[in-house]
């Protein structure tokens, strides 16, 4: 597949779109589902999955063609959600730093009270559920669990897509792992 | 209460980068402690319910949307095309970005009345006139002003940027070329380099 898309790409720097189509054909269900998973908007998602496939076009001569194409992608449209979280409001949710705890278990810290209330869970279908709890996440650890989880990525390219190291990867996978459990433990 | 390093087991384990050592001592543990072991089953179900959902489509029509908010690129696709479809254009273009500007410049700057300086040949303020009954010998090439042809050419009758009258007795023995547009006058001067092109081949081969 990659050996496709390295061919597509060259194409597409000579300025051929139609090749740049069938590039779109096939990343566009991951792209969108990151987008849809960050900012949690189906309209708001197809924007922003438009707009990273646009991003990667017109940035597809500083792409280095010995790197996996899909981890650029993905970085293009993970920093794009980012960035637009990050206008829409800020995130205080479970984001604040508590000094020292880098590595503990966060939800340990969490009053045990926000859990959803029985009744409200059956009622909804478990997509719904899930979504609902990872647009609960601070972006941080949310996208982590992201790429991991619904990307099915391995830990060495969430690290190259985050531009983090592969520990502090680990930390927000985990800390995703324990908030996430805790709201869907009764599930 | 269990020690943390229990719950960091856990989580190397669902990173699946647990040595046999360390599942050892994990396994051991939630066989004895049933905290640990809802724990270790929460966790696993939510990896389990996240992976669950994860198989979202992008709406229809995603990609046709996307090129469709592509810049406008394709142009260079679309031209390379059209300039297969249109040798003699293409080769114009050429023309024009071979000479540059500088041609173009030529065109706005020569805006003053000109004409080559032959015997027999009448200029009345800007209009060119070849006397019914005379002869001119050689090519006449008139700027910004009118000729008229009253007598004979024996030459090429060029005007560039005006216009041309041909009375009934009047004859000019080689072409005549009125050029006034920007695009004439650069198909002109194509044909006039090519010309001189020739003209210096044929002069090299003939030395
Ligand atoms: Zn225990």
């Amino acid at each position: 597949m990659e050996a496709i898309v390295k061919k597509r790409i060259k194409q597409v720097i000579k300025g051929d779109q139609d090749a740049f189509g069938e590039i779109v054909e096939i990343y566009k269900n991951s792209v969108f589902q990151l987008c849809f998973r960050m900012l949690g908007n189906r309209h708001e998602a197809e924007d922003a999955a438009q707009e990273a496939f646009i991003r990667a076009y017109v940035n597809i001569k500083s792409f280095n063609q010995d790197l996996k194409f899909s981890t650029w992608l993905f970085r293009i449209a993970t920093n794009l959600c980012i960035d637009r979280m990050r206008k829409k409001k800020p995130d205080h949710y479970l984001d604040a730093e508590v000094a020292g705890t880098e590595g503990l278990s966060m939800y340990s810290q969490i009053p045990s009270n926000t859990e959803l209330p029985e009744k409200e869970l059956e009622s909804m279908e478990l997509q719904e559920t899930v979504q609902k709890e990872i647009l609960k996440l601070p972006e941080k650890y949310r996208s982590a669990i992201v790429l991991k989880y619904m990307e099915d990525l391995s830990l060495n390219e969430i690290s190259e897509i985050l531009d983090l190291p592969v520990g502090t990867v680990k930390t927000r996978i985990h800390r995703g792992r324990e908030a996430l459990k805790q709201q869907l433990r009764y599930v | 209460m269990c020690p943390d390093h229990i719950i960091e087991l856990m989580h190397e384990y669902l990173d699946e980068e647990i040595d046999l050592e360390k599942e050892k001592v994990l396994r051991l543990h939630l066989q004895n402690c049933k905290d640990c072991e809802t724990i270790f089953y929460e966790l696993k179900k939510t990896i389990a319910f996240v992976k669950s959902v994860s198989n979202m489509q992008a709406p229809a029509n995603f990609t046709a949307n996307v090129l469709a908010r592509l810049p406008k690129e394709k142009k260079k696709v679309l031209m390379t095309r059209w300039f297969k479809n249109h040798p003699i254009l293409t080769a114009a273009s050429l023309f024009v970005v071979l000479m540059g500007g500088s041609l173009m410049s030529t065109w706005n700057h020569e805006r003053e009345f000109s004409v080559t300086k032959q015997r027999n040949l009448i200029v009345k303020n800007n209009t060119v006139i070849v006397p019914k009954g005379e002869v001119v010998k050689g090519d006449v090439v008139v700027r910004n002003g009118t000729l008229r042809i009253e007598g004979e050419i024996q030459g090429d009758a060029t005007v560039i940027n005006g216009e041309k009258y041909l009375a009934s007795a009047g004859h000019v023995t080689g072409d005549i070329e009125v050029v006034n547009e920007v695009f004439d006058w650069i198909w002109y001067q194509m044909k006039k380099t090519a010309k001189d092109v020739v003209g210096v081949f044929d002069q090299t081969e003939t030395k």
